[in-house]
């Protein structure tokens, strides 16, 4: 469990980028934080492995404050994806995602041996194994960045816009399968996005961002789409048009489901009694 | 052509004698320059400083240097140490610069990324910094290694024996065959070093070998830097 307790970062220049902000992201469910650009995501996000210092305010997991743990040693034990993967150039593949058992003082066969696991796990060939990251397609690349992430199998992944660079086709393969991994390792994740639907597709819980992070709603995919919180939330998620503004269209076969767009999404299955 | 054969001996000595001055020179000169340009970098309000010193040396005229080092450092003008001395002021006046500009080439969020996955701060500089500032401290080890292996011929004028002899006693005796042999072996040992240096590099950055890895630009500055 991840608690963010009343915390709020000024930065010197005078930009409030968090504004007193709470939450609790529990234990092994995935929370996403969604909202415009600027909202605080990334500065939330990094407080949790102290790459920012809250002004007041602070953070626990799992009920400890972190302000009495080592930032290296945190950082080590948390699990970090980054928008474009944030690979280092200079080293390979393996090498990557072996550079955080080997900091946590892995030997270089054991760290190399997972390393090459990983590289299953996330569904990478190994004869990429030795290639430099400037040798990858963007989507490769994501998938070293994830798999780096789980390296050191941490109990928390704080992912910043990890699937913000890709081209949709790869995003949404990218996105099962990290629904697929959940299932298997249980994460406690945070995850940010300012894609709405990556949120409700990813989320066991959402949190929608306003400038300063302030919450605007926080709740489950469904509790959000049937109650938005206010007219702003309701247009933010886009309630009143595309794939979620739907209305029953009736023919010969039964009813169907038809977006604003006029496309028939699905057909209306009545619940069995 | 003739000259040279005859005189086999004298060459291979003089160019050892040449190639242990420059390597010292350059060797030393690259060592000091890592933590001067960490400072450099590191320290915004001493870099300015630290570059315009470093800079400021260059413009001395090597002559002068030579002859005004033996003061302020005790050595005779004709031993060897003032020479390599002076030309590490001048390898660190090149060097200093590169290390810096080097450190600065390094992409921020890579940095933050190397931060993020728990690198501390001083295993960073070494596993992260260093190495992708590399490239760019290769392209400055490379002027400065053609440059000292040049500018150590002014030795001979205040009595430090190399292959600058061979222009001065071919001057003095008005031997053309010295003087040209002496220009030519100047130049392979500047050469050969200069490779020294690319292979150096290709084995210990890996990375920059390939056609799309990084550091491509630098490498081409490298070229038409030395050239
Ligand atoms: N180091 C910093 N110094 C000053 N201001 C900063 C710094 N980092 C972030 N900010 C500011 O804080 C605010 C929040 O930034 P943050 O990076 O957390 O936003 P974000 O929600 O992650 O945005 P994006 O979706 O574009 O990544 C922005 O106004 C930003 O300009
Ligand atoms: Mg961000």
């Amino acid at each position: 469990m991840i608690e963010f307790r009343n915390v709020t970062k000024l930065f010197p220049d005078g930009t409030i980028a968090v504004d007193d902000f709470s939450l609790v992201a529990p234990s092994r469910k995935i929370t996403v934080l969604v909202g415009s650009s600027g909202s605080g995501k990334t500065t939330l996000l990094r407080m949790v492995n102290r790459m920012v210092e809250p002004t007041s305010g602070g953070v626990q997991i799992d009920g400890e404050d972190i302000v009495n743990e080592r930032p290296v040693l945190l950082r080590r034990r948390i699990g970090y994806v980054m928008q474009n993967a944030g690979l280092l150039p200079h080293l390979t593949v393996a090498d990557n995602i072996a550079a955080v058992p080997k900091l946590c003082g892995s030997s270089h066969r054991a760290a190399r041996t997972r390393a090459l696991e990983l590289m299953e796990t996330v569904g990478l060939d190994s004869h990429m194994a030795d290639r430099y990251p400037s040798q990858l397609s963007g989507g490769q690349q994501q998938r070293v960045g994830v798999a780096r992430g789980l390296a050191a199998d941490p109990n928390i992944l704080l992912m910043d816009e990890p699937f913000g660079a890709v081209d949709p086709i790869v995003r949404a393969e990218l996105q099962q399968e990290l629904i697929q991994l959940q299932r298997e390792l249980d994460k406690t994740v945070i995850f940010v996005t300012h894609d709405i639907d990556e949120a409700f597709l990813l989320g066991d819980q959402v949190v929608i961002l306003a400038t300063g992070a302030k919450k605007l709603q926080v709740g489950s995919p469904s509790e959000i789409i049937e109650n938005p919180a206010d007219d702003f939330v309701a247009a933010f998620i886009g309630v009143d048009r595309g794939r979620r503004a739907l209305r029953i269209k009736h023919t010969p076969n039964g009813p169907v489901l038809v977006d604003t767009e006029g496309r028939t999404q699905g057909t209306l299955v009545e619940d069995e009694r | 052509m003739g000259w040279a054969l005859d005189n086999l001996g004298l060459v291979g000595e003089l160019t050892v004698d040449h190639l242990r001055q420059s390597a010292i020179a350059i060797m030393a000169g690259f060592v000091l320059s890592l933590p001067l340009g960490w400072i450099a970098w590191r320290y915004r309000f001493l870099r300015s400083a630290m570059l315009a010193t470093t800079g400021l040396l260059y413009t001395v005229p090597s002559l002068a240097l030579l002859l005004i080092l033996p003061i302020i450092i005790g050595f005779p003008a004709t031993s060897e140490a003032n020479l390599i001395i002076a030309l590490t002021l001048y390898a660190l006046a090149i060097m200093v610069r590169a290390v810096a500009d080097g450190l600065d080439s390094v992409d921020s969020s890579v940095r933050q990324a190397a931060t993020a996955i728990g690198y501390g701060g001083g295993r960073r500089f070494w596993a992260v910094d260093l190495p992708l500032a590399g490239p760019a401290i290769l392209a400055g080890l490379r002027v400065t290694a053609v440059s000292t292996i040049s500018l150590a011929t002014v030795g001979i004028l205040v009595g430090v024996t190399n292959l600058g002899y061979l222009f001065t006693n071919g001057l003095q005796r008005r031997i053309v065959a010295e003087v040209l042999v002496g220009v030519v072996v100047v130049t392979l040992l500047a050469l050969l070093i200069d490779r020294l240096i690319v292979l150096a590099g290709r084995v210990f950055m890996p990375w920059t070998r390939r056609p799309r890895g990084r550091g491509r630009n630098t490498r081409t500055a490298a070229v038409s830097a030395a050239t």
